[in-house]
């Protein structure tokens, strides 16, 4: 199966991946091969068989409900916090800032 | 002889005994990284000084102990996917190029208490995806038994680091085959656990449902140390569990072995296979009975990988937006950015490769409206039906054994120009993540190409927790072949 341009473009939306025009041309060739390769399932009859999420039979692995016992580290929680404020690109006082979501 | 070629088991009695310490072995792996590294390129960064005073650190308190930690001194390489906490941890990816991890992952803690000291951040594709280290963001790394050639992928800067003595072990991370077929190119034994055995806790995801930490090292026994250390429930990754009793215990006896034909068809270098059937052969002759099993779906799992994969990866990777860590286009962009949708859309422009952009846009469209059951419903139909080959072959057979990749490693840009041709390279792996099954890869022996000799992985597959059978079977082919 193969996709056009006007495809790639609307894929690239999705992804909020702006492309150039390059790679416009570059990922419909690409996309068109892998999803001719993946084409391939459509021979194998599939009626009855139920899907899996994954390999293993495990189920949902829970914790209790309950508050740690062990007291709170203020000072270590403050540190982690403001590490992780130091590693966003944009922030003023502590805070993310982000752009509108309307021009 | 130098510190670093010796494998964990050799250093620990030199510890214990004092016959040399921990500050000498690092260093002596720091010199080699040191003399060899320009060339062979499997660090991004290396951590000289941290080493050495964590290696005096250990070294003060090695008499503290009656019997120390099991990994005490060992000096590790880390994939640039795994965080340890202060360090930078890019994932390969200019994206994540200056991010700084803000705590340990499970494993890198499990791994400081059991006493390792880390060297360096190993390269890597660009997020885990690639197998040949050329989607790196920061350059390829070359293989260490011939520079023309690729180390194999995702995890070739772990295992070239291992292969080279630049490190006495090391972890990677495996969702196709990224540890095993990197240990095959490489000569080093790789190993991806039972899915749910190892805690994801503070690895960079890529396809949950796929991803398994494991170990690199010179031995099978080396392997097996690590994994003991760093398996087990962890409350932070809800998929793991303790791994049940193995069926076999250490129990050293004969085992059932299946050959699957579908891994040894079309496609599969006559030289590797000749390398392959020659090592099974010394099983064969040790008592073991061989015999070939069927596979049949095999030949579906690469394409029903690539539907599933990348569904996973589309999720997993929305994360990075230019607003919460890592490279953002806000500072980066030469025209002036409106909204919020054109900070998304041109930082993820600017910050991924090709092979990650090609895999998010993929994965968008399998499970965009109107194609949910044509791709992803189907491919997730495909995977019962591969787990259900695994367990009948497992009724008949104790382990599956057959070649880990079906080339030795290939020259760098022989494969990159066409996206199809490099997932090849995983086709005898990928179904063991499907699956969720435990696989390792080690040396059967080197083929010749153009004058250089080149390693040839074989693959021992295991049912579901029983990695301790592959460990046993391994290990004895490992005497066998290291007595010729």
């Amino acid at each position: 199966m193969s996709i056009s341009k006007k495809d790639v473009q609307h894929i690239a939306r999705l992804a909020r991946i702006e492309l150039t025009s390059a790679e416009e041309a570059k990922f419909e060739k690409d996309l068109s091969g892998v999803l001719d390769f993946i084409g391939k399932l459509n021979a194998v009859n599939t009626n009855d068989i139920k899907p899996v999420q994954g390999g293993i039979d495990l189920m949902n692995v829970m914790r209790c409900d309950e508050t740690k016992k062990e007291e709170l580290d203020v000072e270590y929680e403050a540190r982690r916090a403001a590490s992780l404020v130091k590693a966003v690109p944009d922030r003023k006082d502590g805070f993310v800032k982000v752009k509108g979501v309307f021009e | 002889m130098n510190l670093n070629e010796l494998t964990i088991k050799e250093i620990r009695d030199g510890i214990i005994e004092k016959k040399f310490s921990i500050t000498e072995l690092v260093s002596d792996c720091l010199k080699e990284i040191k003399k060899k590294d320009g060339e062979f390129h499997a660090y991004l960064e290396v951590y000289e000084e941290d080493a050495l005073n964590e290696a005096r650190r250990l070294d003060s308190v090695t008499g503290d102990f009656e019997t120390p930690p099991p990994l005490w001194g060992v000096p590790f390489a880390m994939k640039d996917n795994i965080l340890i906490e202060g360090k930078k941890c890019s994932a390969g990816s200019k994206i994540l190029e200056n991010y700084e991890a803000s705590y340990d992952a499970t494993v890198t803690n499990r791994l400081k208490k059991a006493g390792a000291v880390f060297l360096g951040r190993t390269n890597m594709d660009e997020f885990a995806m690639g197998s040949s280290t050329e989607n790196s963001g920061f350059g390829p790394t070359k293989n260490p038994h011939d520079i023309s050639r690729v180390p194999g992928g995702s995890s070739g800067g772990s295992a070239a680091a291992v292969a080279s003595h630049l490190s006495l072990a090391a972890l990677g991370s495996d969702t196709g085959g990224s540890i095993r077929q990197p240990a095959s190119f490489c000569g080093v034994v790789g190993l991806k656990p039972t899915y749910g055995t190892v805690s994801r806790s503070g690895l960079i995801a890529m396809a949950s449902s796929l991803d398994q930490i494991g170990p690199f090292a010179k031995s099978v026994e080396d392997a097996k140390t690590v994994f003991d250390v760093i398996k087990g429930r962890d409350a932070l990754d809800s998929t793991t569990i303790s791994p049940p009793k193995s069926d076999f215990g250490e129990e050293v006896g004969l085992r059932r072995i299946g050959l699957p034909k579908e891994y040894f068809g079309k496609g599969l270098d006559p030289e590797v296979e000749k390398t392959v059937r020659a090592a099974i052969k010394k099983l064969e002759e040790a008592g073991h009975a061989v015999k070939e099993i069927s596979l049949p779906m095999s030949e579906y799992a690469l394409a029903a990988y690539y539907i599933i994969m990348p569904a996973e990866v589309s999720a997993n990777l929305a994360r990075f937006d230019g607003i919460r860590y890592g490279y953002s286009a806000i500072q980066n962009s030469e025209s002036k950015i409106l909204n919020l949708e054109e900070v998304y859309a041109k930082t993820r422009a600017g910050g991924f490769g090709q092979e990650v952009k090609r895999r998010i846009m993929l994965g968008a469209y399998t499970l965009s409206h109107g194609y949910y059951d044509a791709y992803y419903l189907k491919a997730q139909k495909i995977r019962r039906l591969i787990k259900e080959d695994f367990e009948k072959a497992f009724k008949e057979v104790d382990l599956i054994i057959g070649p880990t990749a079906p080339t030795p490693p290939f020259k760098f840009g022989e494969k990159s120009s066409n996206p199809l041709e490099m997932y090849l390279s995983d086709i005898y792996t990928v179904a063991v993540n499907l699956a969720g099954l435990p696989g390792l890869s080690m040396n059967a022996g080197f083929v010749k190409k153009e004058g250089k000799d080149l390693p040839a992985g074989i693959q021992f597959i295991a049912p579901w927790f029983q990695e301790e059978n592959i460990f046993t079977i391994a290990n004895e082919l490992e005497a066998k072949l290291n007595a010729v």
